[in-house]
C-alpha cells in the first residue's frame, strides 16, 4: 500500500491490522454480530432459520421495519426522532382498507393517495419541528397519540379486510422467472450475480480512490474477506430464495430504496447537508445551509415511507387492524441505533440501519420459532439495544 | 522565600505521544508564575497533572508541596489543600444563581438541608473580595464572560485557596475586563494566594508574573525572574517558538482599491428584548485591497453587526442597506449573503465555525458543496482535491485531511475554518477574533493569510479585541460603542490611546 501522506498525527503512530480492526470495531461488529445471531439460531433452529420459506418470511416480515429505519436513519442523523412511525403506519393501513374495502376505490387510485396522506403528515409534524424549533420528541409524540386515535376512529374498532389481489401483490407477490426455468428461479440467481457484481465493483472503486489519496485503506486481508462473506451470503440467498418461490416484490422494492437512500445520504449535497446539520446545526446555519427546510424534508420523507410501510403491511396481513403499528416505532429506532447511529445526530449509516433492522429481525424470528416467549423476546431484545450502544461508547473513549 | 510548589521531572505519556518529558517547575509561596508555551506545548497537561485530574502513578516524578510530597488521586485530593484550578471553559452552571454556583458540591448545608441565609452572606462577601457587585441570586447565563470568570475566582476563594492555577483566564475577555482580573490577581496576591497563570498574552504576563516558565514541545525551556532580570517580550517569544520572531505582524504594501462593500443605515434590535436597539445607524464601507478594523470592548455590538449582516444571523428589525460594488445586495438569508461575496469567520470556531465530528476535507467544502459537485452529486476525487490544495496552501498541520477536526489543534482549527470560507470565494471578509486562543506561530501564519487576501483584492473586515493586532494589521479602523460607530481613524492616527479615548468620551 502506497503512503502518500505524511503521518505525523497520532493516528499515524497506530499501524497494523490490529489497529485498524480497533478503529473499524464498528462497522465489522456490526457484520459479525448478524452472522453470529444467524449461526447461532440456524444452529439451535435445527436448519429451519435458513429454509427457503424462511428466508422468505424473514424479508416479508422485516421490510416494513426496513423501510422505515431509512426514512429514521435520516430523521436521527438530522439530529431528531419520530416515535409516531408506528401509528402513521397504522393509521395509513387502516386509510387504505377504508378506501379501498369501504369505498371500492381503485388500488391505483389508493396507493398514491395514501402516500400523499403519508406526506402531508410528515409536512405537518416537520413543521412545528423545522419552523417552530418544537422538539421532535414532544411533537411525535402527540403525533403518535393522534394518529393511533385517528386510526381507532377510521376503522371503529374493528378489523377491515380483505384486500383485492391487486393489492396483496404490494408485498406478498413474487418476481416471476424471465428465464422460464421455474425452479430453481432464474430472475433469482441472476439477481444476486448481478448484485455481488456491483457491490465488489464498487469495493473495487472506492479502494482505487483511497489508495490515489493516500486514504487509510482496508488491509487487503480484510477487504477480500469481507467481500467474499457478502457475497457468499448474497449467493446463499438468492439460491435459496430460487429454491421457493423467487424474489418477493418487497425484496426489490427494499433493496432499491436501501440503494437509493444510501447514494443520496453518502453521495450528494442534500446528504452531506444533513449530516452537517445534526452535527452542528448553528455551523450549518452559518455555512448557508437552509437547516429548517431540511429538517422539514426529513420528516416529510419519513411521512411518506411510514405510509409505505403501512401499505406493505397491510397488504402482508391483508387486512388492517387497530392494533397495526403498535410500538413498532421502538423496533425501528432500536434497529437504527444498533446500527450505529449517534442519538446527537450527525452519525448514521444506512446500511447500518439496514443491517441493525435484520438483527433484530433474524432475533424476532428465530426467537419466534424457538418457541420463547414474547416477554423474553422483549427482554433480550432490550439487552442488545443497550449492549450495542455501550459497545459503541467504550469504543470511542478507548478511541479518544 | 520557599518554594510551595515544585514539581521535578515530570513524565506524562499517552499512547504514541509523549506529552511532558522531564518538566520542572517550582512556584515560590506568594507569587505570580506565569506559564507559558505554544498551543499543545504541555502546559494544560502539566497542570491537569498538578491538580490531579491525571492521578499519581499516571505520570513519572515527582511533585512537592508546601514541604512534602504530594500524590492526588484526583481533583479533590488537590482542592482539600488548596490547589484550585479554573479551567479555559468555565464549569459553571447558567441556570443557577451566583450563589448556588459558588457552593455547588460544597453547599452550606447540615444534613442535606441548604443554610440559604450563610449561603447569600458567604456569597455577598466572596463577591466583595473580586469586585462584583451583582446580587447573589442573579443567574450566573445573566453574566458577561468576564463576570463569569470572577465568580469563578469568587468560587476558588471559598474553598480557601492557597494556589490558584488560571487557564488562559483572559482569552475571551475584553480589554477591560482583561484588566480588571489582572488587578484582582495582583490583589489576591498581596493577600498571600500564590497563582499559576498561563496565558498567550504577553503584555499581560509581563504586566502581573513576577515568574515566567516557557514550555515547548514538552520540556522546560527556561525559566526568568522579573525581579532580578528585564523579560522581554522577544525573549519569550524565542523561547516558545525556538527561533526569533523579528516582525510580529508580516509587512504588507497598502492600498486600498475601488470601493468594494457599503454598508448603509444599518440598525438592529435584540433577538429577545423587542425595545433594545443593539446597532444604531452604522454606516462602514471597505475598498478593494482594505484591512478594515472594527475596534471596542467586548458587548461594544461588532460582533451582533457582523452577523446581522451576514444574513440576519444575530437580531430582529433590521433596516439598512448593504452595497456591493455600489449596488444593493440581498443580504436577507445566509446563502444570500454568502452569494453577494461575503463571509463570515466567526469568533466561536467550535460551536459556531466547525462540525467538530466531521473531517477536515467537509469541512472546508461545507459552504460551497456545488462547486465540488455535480447535479447535487459530490464529486469524492475534486472534493479530496480541493482539501489537500488548502491543506497546503494554509499550512493546516493534519495526518490527513481525513481527521476529524476535533482532533486538531486551535490555530489548524482556525485555518480550517478560514479555508472553508476562502473556498466560498467571497470578496469581502469579516474575521471575527481570527487569532482567539491560537499561538504565536499560528497567529503569524493567520497575519500572512489576511495579507495575501489583502494582495488579492479582497476586502477585509477584522475584529479583535487585541489592541496590538488591531495596529498591527488594520488599514482603517472604527472604533464603536454601544452599538455606535463612534469614529474611524487611518493607521497612520490610530494608537491604543486614541482608541480608548474614542471610546471613553462618547
Amino acid at each position: 500500500m502506497e503512503v502518500a501522506q505524511t503521518s505525523t498525527g497520532r493516528t499515524g503512530t497506530m499501524n497494523g491490522i490490529g489497529a485498524y480492526l480497533a478503529r473499524h470495531m464498528r462497522e465489522y461488529g456490526l457484520l459479525f454480530a448478524l452472522i453470529a445471531i444467524m449461526v447461532f439460531f440456524q444452529i439451535v433452529t435445527d436448519g429451519t432459520l435458513l429454509r427457503p420459506v424462511n428466508i422468505t418470511n424473514l424479508f416479508l416480515q422485516n421490510s416494513y421495519i426496513i423501510i422505515m429505519a431509512l426514512g429514521m436513519l435520516v430523521v436521527i442523523v438530522s439530529g431528531n426522532i419520530d416515535l409516531s412511525v408506528g401509528s402513521v403506519m397504522g393509521f395509513i393501513g387502516a386509510l387504505a382498507a377504508v378506501m379501498i374495502v369501504h369505498w371500492d376505490w381503485s388500488v391505483y387510485l389508493a396507493i398514491p393517495a395514501c402516500l400523499l396522506v403519508g406526506i402531508g403528515i410528515g409536512a405537518a409534524q416537520g413543521y412545528w419541528v423545522a419552523y417552530w424549533k418544537i422538539p421532535s420528541f414532544i411533537v411525535t409524540l402527540a403525533g403518535m397519540l393522534v394518529f393511533r386515535g385517528l386510526s381507532l376512529w377510521l376503522l371503529e374498532g374493528q378489523s377491515v379486510g380483505p384486500f383485492p389481489k391487486g393489492f396483496q401483490v404490494l408485498s406478498t407477490g413474487f418476481i416471476p422467472d424471465y428465464f422460464g426455468i421455474g425452479r430453481p428461479n432464474g430472475t433469482a440467481i441472476a439477481a444476486g450475480l448481478v448484485a455481488v457484481a456491483l457491490i465488489i465493483w464498487v469495493g473495487l472503486r472506492d479502494r482505487a480512490h483511497n489508495r490515489k489519496y493516500g486514504i487509510e485503506g482496508e488491509p487487503a486481508a480484510f477487504f477480500y474477506g469481507r467481500n467474499i462473506i457478502v457475497a457468499g451470503a448474497l449467493l446463499f440467498v438468492a439460491y435459496k430464495l430460487s429454491t421457493f418461490r423467487g424474489l418477493p416484490n418487497v425484496l426489490i422494492s427494499m433493496v432499491v430504496l436501501t440503494v437509493i437512500y444510501a447514494f443520496i445520504t453518502e453521495n450528494t449535497t442534500l446528504g452531506r447537508r444533513i449530516y452537517a446539520l445534526g452535527g452542528n446545526e448553528k455551523a450549518a446555519k452559518l455555512s448557508g445551509i437552509k437547516t429548517e427546510r431540511l429538517t422539514f424534508l426529513a420528516f416529510v420523507n419519513m411521512g411518506m415511507l411510514a405510509a409505505l410501510a403501512g401499505l406493505i403491511f397491510a397488504a402482508r396481513l391483508n387486512t388492517a387492524t387497530p392494533k397495526a403499528g403498535f410500538a413498532v416505532e421502538l423496533d425501528v429506532i432500536a434497529a437504527v441505533f444498533i446500527g450505529g447511529a449517534s442519538m446527537s445526530g450527525g452519525v448514521g449509516k444506512i446500511v447500518g440501519a439496514v443491517v441493525g433492522a435484520f438483527i433484530m429481525g433474524v432475533m424476532n424470528n428465530g426467537m419466534s420459532i424457538m418457541g420463547i416467549g414474547i416477554d423474553y423476546q422483549q427482554v433480550i431484545k432490550g439487552l442488545v439495544l443497550l449492549a450495542a450502544v455501550v459497545f459503541d461508547v467504550y469504543n470511542k473513549q478507548k478511541q479518544g | 522565600m520557599t518554594p510551595l510548589l515544585e514539581m521535578r521531572s515530570i513524565t506524562k505519556t499517552f499512547p504514541g505521544v509523549k506529552a511532558l518529558d522531564a518538566v520542572n517547575l517550582t512556584v515560590m509561596e506568594g507569587e505570580i508564575h506565569a506559564l507559558v508555551g505554544e498551543n499543545g506545548a504541555g502546559k494544560s497537561t502539566l497542570m491537569k497533572v498538578l491538580s490531579g485530574v491525571y492521578p499519581a502513578g499516571s505520570y513519572d516524578g515527582e511533585i512537592h508541596y508546601d514541604g512534602n510530597v504530594a500524590s492526588f488521586g484526583g481533583i479533590s485530593d488537590s482542592e482539600a489543600v488548596g490547589v484550585i484550578i479554573i479551567h479555559q471553559e468555565l464549569a459553571l452552571v447558567p441556570l443557577l444563581s451566583i450563589a448556588e454556583n459558588l457552593f455547588l458540591g460544597n453547599e452550606c448545608a447540615k444534613g442535606g438541608v441548604v443554610n440559604w441565609r450563610e449561603t447569600f452572606q458567604r456569597t455577598e462577601g466572596l463577591l466583595k473580595k473580586v469586585g462584583l457587585s451583582e446580587a447573589p441570586s442573579v443567574l450566573v447565563d445573566r453574566l458577561g464572560v468576564g463576570k463569569q470568570q470572577l465568580v469563578e475566582i469568587a468560587k476558588a476563594l471559598s474553598k480557601d485557596v492557597r494556589l490558584l492555577i488560571l487557564d488562559e483566564p483572559t482569552a475571551a475577555l475584553s480589554e477591560s475586563d482583561s484588566q480588571a482580573l489582572l488587578d484582582l490577581l495582583l490583589e489576591l496576591k498581596a493577600q498571600g494566594v500564590t497563582s499559576i497563570i498561563i496565558s498567550h498574552k504577553l503584555n499581560e504576563v509581563r504586566r502581573i508574573a513576577d515568574r515566567v516558565t516557557v514550555i515547548r514541545d514538552g520540556a522546560t525551556i527556561s525559566s526568568m525572574d522579573a525581579r532580578t532580570e528585564e523579560i522581554t517580550e522577544d525573549r519569550i517569544v524565542r523561547d516558545m517558538v525556538g527561533r526569533d520572531m523579528a516582525h510580529r505582524y508580516p509587512e504588507r504594501e497598502r492600498r486600498a482599491g475601488e470601493m468594494l462593500m457599503e454598508v448603509r443605515n444599518w440598525n438592529v434590535w435584540h433577538p429577545e428584548h423587542s425595545e433594545r436597539q443593539v446597532i444604531h445607524d452604522a454606516n462602514l464601507t471597505v475598498r478593494a485591497g482594505e484591512v478594515v478594523g472594527i475596534a471596542g470592548l467586548m458587548g461594544a455590538g461588532r460582533t451582533e453587526l457582523a452577523m446581522s449582516i451576514f444574513g440576519r444571523s444575530y437580531g430582529r428589525k433590521i433596516s439598512g442597506e448593504v452595497l456591493m460594488h455600489g449596488a444593493p445586495v440581498d443580504v436577507s438569508r445566509v446563502d444570500r449573503a454568502i452569494a453577494a461575496g461575503l463571509a463570515y469567520v466567526t469568533e466561536d470556531r467550535k460551536t459556531l465555525g466547525l462540525i467538530l465530528d466531521d473531517t477536515v476535507e467537509r469541512n472546508i467544502t461545507l459552504a460551497n458543496l456545488p462547486a465540488v459537485s455535480s447535479r447535487g452529486v459530490i464529486s469524492e476525487a475534486r472534493e479530496t482535491g480541493v482539501a489537500e490544495k488548502y491543506r497546503a496552501a494554509m499550512n493546516i498541520r493534519t495526518p490527513s485531511v481525513f481527521q476529524k477536526t476535533v482532533n486538531l489543534s486551535g490555530g489548524n482549527q482556525q485555518k480550517v475554518v478560514l479555508s472553508k470560507w476562502l473556498f466560498a470565494g467571497p470578496e469581502v471578509l469579516i474575521l471575527d477574533e481570527p487569532t482567539r486562543g491560537i499561538d504565536v506561530g499560528a497567529k503569524f501564519e493567520i497575519y500572512g493569510i489576511i495579507n495575501e487576501l489583502s494582495a488579492e483584492g479582497k476586502g477585509v473586515i477584522m475584529i479583535s479585541s487585541e489592541m496590538p493586532e488591531m495596529l498591527g494589521m488594520c488599514d482603517r479602523i472604527y472604533v464603536m460603542n454601544e452599538g455606535v460607530l463612534v469614529g474611524e481613524l487611518t493607521a497612520a492616527e490610530a494608537s491604543q490611546e486614541r482608541i480608548m479615548s474614542l471610546i471613553v468620551t462618547d
